[in-house]
């Protein structure tokens, strides 16, 4: 089952002045996403990555073409946006833009308030969702006083509590340090392993990005690429093309074998690197 | 210009009961061309310490100078004092671009300078705001744009350029390079480099990215709960895996595998920098083989 289907999706913001040209951000794009996946979305600023996160939750709506989300169309006559809004969740960049209760119960339980969830099932969602982000005795804390990686866990909790389907984090790590980020990516990776939830990760970090099961490449506003992380990190043209880069470990791998020093492709992570090299340098 | 600061405290809120110890008697000597690396978990007092570089935040007690500027606790500092330290050691805070707020490029990159030197003619805006925009690696064409319509790696170079229009010999980055794309990331690390060899002769950036530091910096502090737990060059500093990650920090992943290979019986003797390391294992592979 597809949880997103983007057919032949356009965006243009209309121009500020009459004289300028409407700024096409996403062209003629199609793709599609498998119920349960994780899936890491790249490119650089400005190549359409946030646009489609906003277009999957009807935040936007496309200027030609289609987005669905289990089949249902985000546009047109029959569209219930709630229905689907309630299917995905977002995580913004900045955890301060995003939380509007002080007090971490209160601010979970906006989103079910809104939809007018009954008051019992309520208290049972925020249980719920404090216990999957690990934040159970930050119940009654202050938002304002958690660190960023706590509050961004905060900010999934408050996803959670509408019982989406589908977890969008769009630059959710970049203001955290790697403490949180990894707080905030395990999360992510748990919900998707134990509750088949379809997590789209929208990143600059690519050694995180190499955690997911497949990337998608968006480069001026089209898919350049989709494929698993060792394919996609071994088209060096590609990557160069689209501002991208190489993860850590597959950066030093790379930087070894042009020395002279034989190490397999396809390199991801510092354990595969450091298990390559035993070999090479014949170390038990 | 040096910087030493010596047993700087500072406590927020000091005189409340939610007073909390900042900095905890912080010694640091800076020298003069020292690219240093500051680095800690959040609040460890990182941020705390560069504000009282340039006298944002008034010594509490201890003794610091930058330069020739006293900024002991208890001396008095007047405002034309504070002012031309402020244009000889720029600050330029995390996520810049979001103080950027005039209408063209050349207004924002214009403000920095006109705040320090009021009296300045036109010519002499200009031509500083032209050598900021060149230092930074911005073409002309975007003078009479919008900060606002370029791109993010873009806009951080803008709010740098109001930061350097001054011409600092001291720089102070905050996370420079944070939630910029990879390419934003490497053109921003390379205009760093530009800059301490033409321009700011000290520069100094907060960053938690570890592979980062030991690839730029000559030098490198830990904070740790307001206290500098260690100081010294990249290869000192990052020699020490379980002190690191005790302090639940990240190491380059140049350490880690030094670290692992250490405990195989292969020490590899690297100051961490991933240039330096690819040497010294191709090296050792050539003994080998």
């Amino acid at each position: 089952m597809q949880a997103i289907v983007f057919d032949g999706v356009s965006f243009f913001y209309k121009p500020s002045e009459e004289n300028e040209l409407p700024k096409l951000i996403l062209n003629d794009l199609s793709l599609e996403v498998e119920k349960g996946a994780f899936i890491a979305l790249l490119g650089k600023n400005g190549s359409g990555k946030s646009t489609c996160a906003k277009l999957i939750n009807g935040l936007l709506t496309p200027t030609s073409g289609t987005v669905s989300v289990f089949g249902l169309p985000l546009s047109g006559e029959n569209t219930d946006l709630f229905e689907i809004r309630s299917k995905v969740g977002m995580v913004f960049q900045n955890p301060d833009n995003q939380q509007i209760a002080s007090i971490v119960e209160d601010d979970i339980a906006f989103g079910p308030e809104n939809l007018g969830v009954p008051r019992e099932e309520i208290g049972r969602r925020i249980d719920y969702a404090l216990k999957v982000t690990d934040m159970e005795k930050f119940r009654y804390s202050q938002v304002a006083r958690l660190s960023g990686g706590q509050k961004q866990r905060i900010a999934i909790a408050g996803a959670l509590a509408l019982n989406p389907e589908i977890l969008i984090l769009d630059e959710s790590t970049s203001m955290l340090d790697p403490k949180g980020r990894r707080e905030v990516t395990e999360v992510a990776r748990n919900l998707n392993r134990e509750k088949g939830m379809t997590v789209i990760d929208i990143t600059h970090y690519m050694d995180e990005a190499a955690e997911a099961d497949e990337i998608y490449v968006l480069d001026d506003g089209k898919l350049r690429k989709k494929g698993d992380p060792s394919e996609i990190f071994s088209d060096e043209e590609m990557l160069a093309e689209t501002g991208l880069e190489l993860p850590r470990a597959s950066k030093l791998a790379k930087e070894l074998r042009l020395q002279g020093l034989p190490l397999k492709k396809g390199i991801l992570s510092k354990e595969e690197l450091l298990e390559e090299l035993c070999v090479s340098l014949r170390i038990k | 210009m040096r910087i030493v600061a010596d047993k700087i405290t500072f406590t927020y809120n000091r005189k409340s009961k939610f007073a909390t110890r900042a900095l905890d008697e912080v010694s640091l000597e800076i020298a003069e061309g020292d690219f240093l690396g500051i680095i800690g978990h959040t609040g460890s007092g990182k941020s705390t310490f560069i504000q009282h570089l340039n006298g944002l935040i008034p010594v509490e007690s201890g003794r610091l100078t930058v330069g020739e500027t006293d900024l002991f606790a208890g001396v008095k500092k007047n405002k034309k004092q504070l002012k031309n330290l402020r244009s000889r050691v720029g600050m330029v805070f995390q996520y810049p671009e979001y103080q950027l707020f005039e209408q063209t490029v050349f207004d924002d990159v214009a403000f920095g300078y006109k705040n320090f030197f009021p009296e300045a003619d036109k010519e002499e805006i200009k031509a500083a705001v032209f050598g900021a925009l060149d230092l930074v690696g911005l073409d002309r064409s975007v003078l009479n744009r919008s900060p606002f319509d370029l791109s993010g790696g873009q806009k951080r170079r803008v709010a740098i350029a109001g930061v350097i229009v001054t011409k600092p010999e001291i720089l102070i980055l905050d996370e420079p390079v944070a939630g910029l794309d990879p390419l934003g990331k490497n053109e921003l690390m390379a205009l760093l480099h530009r800059l301490h060899k033409t321009s700011c002769k000290t520069i100094i950036i907060v960053s938690h990215d570890m592979d980062e530091v030991a690839d730029n910096c000559n030098k490198v502090a830990v904070f740790s709960e307001g206290k500098i737990i260690k100081v010294g060059s990249p290869k000192e500093v990052f020699n020490d895996y379980e002190g690191l990650t005790a302090l639940r920090l990240d190491v380059p992943i140049t350490e880690y595998i030094a670290m692992k290979l250490k405990e195989k019986g292969v020490y590899i003797d690297t100051d961490f920098s991933s240039e330096d390391f690819v040497k010294k294992l191709v090296d050792f592979y050539k003994n080998v083989k």
